[in-house]
């Protein structure tokens, strides 16, 4: 196990690298620089500005520079939002992000689970029919259509949620963006844990439970779920990818101040640092969740790290 | 050598007609293949039925109801464009984006695969190393970078873009297929009589995989369909005042309270487009992928 996680771990050096540089030279390298856009700037400014940002210097001794300030948790000055550093508006909008994608998560993970469980236990009747036609509608709504659905249909026809906004400490507001986070991925999920299930019942230690006289329930609670549960288990690093980049629509469609909605600012307003910095800590949470999901599968199932 | 292949095909003909008919069988894939034609059809010719251009005002009726006045089927939206001409033509533009992408990613994935499983070795290695290496970056940020840096809603941009992220599950799926075939006899035989590399991977190689790259294929559309509409809504990908079905569907979020039909109409098209083009590829994948050909499916 250890050598397993060792192995693991120094994998994921070289791909948070390949994050950091590729954000960084493909930024600096692509045409237009972020002064460009605003008129009528004299020389003497311009050179003032590209001293102060570092860009008379040599793209190498930028890169290191970039990265030693990253090595401190600096991600640099925003370009566009002039008082304030790429770590600062990160730091503001990550508790709101991180709460959303927590409870959505959890909600689909539950949600996910339970259905499918249901779905794979009544096979073939009516239940796993519905489940299973949910479940294609659900993969194939995108969250920016559920999104405005649900705001328009809770928030604004029935009014029981607001349809957008957020106040600190109001969960209220929270209700609506993280089920419309929530649903596609509970879809995947309900599919995955359904075939697993009905896999996993198929076995042979499930007959020879069976023929011990073992009731159903307890079949179901003590042999299948811990087996079949380990595809879902690595779903959840793709799934934090899913959640992550679904983040992006829902905090834009319900006016969320989180991260998400910078980054997509960011790149409307050609922010580039704070397109880098939030590429870097949004990759950095994928790639660091997927190892995580990879030690915990590893700790699961022996057959992985004995490969 | 051209007829090199022969042993393999009668063996896959076998199987490929064994699983047209599977495939026929599946009646709600073959309706979700019938809805996608009559969308394509309606795409090319629906916006020349109507009187209007997707960038016509209508002063006189400005967020029309559907059904409503003056030809106007779907409605119009706030400053009076007509909504049935504008969401055909956000309908024919996901399409050519979409499709353009899937031919990019498909391209790109072929000849990664092909070439890393052929060629094998330490290549093999270092090649599928960075598709791993990319395979756990979140891909759309890759694309929100690209759009951040180039010109915006230039529609080459954003072909280049969404096909290059696409391509990683194919050339993984190319490259597993590939493994196997180079080892069988035919290639073996190509390359005793001295033909290049690339000529065995041009002519044998990739002619023996079109099963699964049909399928990737279809796989691949709806993904890049979602893609495209999932940039256009935020704003970054096409722009005013051409129309896709994710800036529809944005334009239609804002004005949801007082004209509910901006966001439905453009939503539905999307999400049955979507479907059908899922319903249609798994249906393909179960049909042609050889990962299962037992059909033993639940």
């Amino acid at each position: 196990m250890l050598r397993y996680a060792v192995r693991r771990i120094a994998g994921v050096i070289p791909t948070l690298l390949v994050i950091i540089t590729a954000s960084f030279f493909i930024v600096r390298l692509a045409p237009g620089g972020p002064f460009d856009q605003e008129q009528t700037l004299s020389r003497e400014v311009r050179a003032n500005l590209d001293r102060v940002y570092g860009f008379d210097q040599p793209i190498t001794v930028q890169y290191a520079r970039y990265l030693r300030a990253l090595s401190h948790g600096d991600f640099g000055p925003s370009y566009k939002q002039r008082d304030f550093s790429v770590t600062e508006l990160i730091a503001q909008g990550l508790p709101v992000s991180a709460t959303l994608g927590l409870t959505a998560m959890l909600l689909a993970l539950a949600l996910g689970i339970g259905f499918g469980v249901a779905a794979a236990v009544r096979r073939q009747t009516s239940v796993d029919f519905g489940i299973t036609s949910l479940v294609v509608l659900g993969m194939a709504l995108p969250a920016f259509v559920v999104g405005p659905l649900l705001a328009l249909v809770f928030g604004v026809y029935l009014q029981w949620l607001p349809a957008g906004g957020w106040e600190a400490g109001e969960p209220r507001y929270f209700v609506l963006p993280a089920v419309t986070l929530a649903l596609p991925v509970s879809a995947y999920i309900a599919r995955l844990t359904r075939s697993s299930v009905l896999e996993v019942l198929r076995a042979n230690f499930i007959r020879t439970a069976r023929a011990r006289g073992l009731g159903f329930r307890r079949i179901l609670w003590g042999h299948v779920l811990r087996p079949a549960l380990l595809p879902v288990v690595s779903y959840v690093g793709p799934a934090t990818a899913f959640v992550v980049t679904g983040s992006l629509v829902v905090e834009t469609v319900f006016g969320l101040p989180g991260t998400g909605r910078y980054l997509v600012q960011g790149a409307i307003n050609r922010d580039y640092t704070l397109v880098m910095g939030m590429v870097i800590v949004y990759g950095t949470l994928v790639v660091l969740l997927n190892l995580l999901t990879d030690l915990v599968y590893g700790w699961l199932d022996p057959r992985v790290r004995h490969d | 050598m051209t007829d090199s292949s022969v042993p393999t095909t009668t063996l896959s003909d076998f199987r490929r007609s064994r699983s047209l008919f599977q495939w026929a069988r599946n009646r709600a894939a073959l309706g979700a293949a019938g809805v996608i034609c009559l969308l394509v059809v309606a795409a090319i010719v629906g916006p020349l039925l109507s009187p209007y251009a997707i960038d016509s005002l209508d002063w006189q009726h400005m967020a029309a109801a559907p059904f409503g006045p003056d030809r106007h089927w779907l409605g119009t939206d706030r400053l009076g464009r007509d909504l049935f001409v504008r969401t055909l033509n956000g309908v024919r533009i996901s399409l050519v984006i979409s499709l353009v992408s899937t031919a990019i990613s498909l391209a790109i994935g072929v000849t990664w695969g092909a070439v890393a499983g052929y060629v094998g070795g330490r290549v093999d290695e270092l090649m599928m190393r960075f598709v791993d290496v990319l395979y756990s970056l979140p891909y759309l940020f890759i694309v929100i970078i690209l759009t951040t840096l180039f010109e915006r809603g230039s529609l080459p941009v954003l072909f280049f873009a969404i096909g290059a992220v696409g391509w990683l599950t194919t050339a993984r799926i190319i490259r597993g297929q590939t493994l196997s075939l180079a080892r069988r006899e035919f290639i073996e035989a190509a390359r005793a009589t001295g033909a290049s590399t690339p000529a065995i991977l041009l002519r044998h190689i990739i002619p023996n995989l079109t099963g699964p790259i049909i399928v990737y294929a279809a796989l691949t559309i709806p993904q890049m369909i979602l893609f495209e509409s999932f940039l256009s809504f935020l704003g970054l990908g096409v722009q005013e005042p051409l129309a896709s079905l994710g800036s529809l569907i944005n334009d239609g979020a804002q004005e949801m309270q007082s004209a509910p039909w901006m966001l439905l109409v453009p939503a539905t098209f999307l999400v049955v487009l979507l479907m059908c083009f899922n319903l249609v590829g798994d249906a393909l994948s179960d049909a042609l992928d050889p990962r299962d050909v037992g059909g033993a499916r639940e």
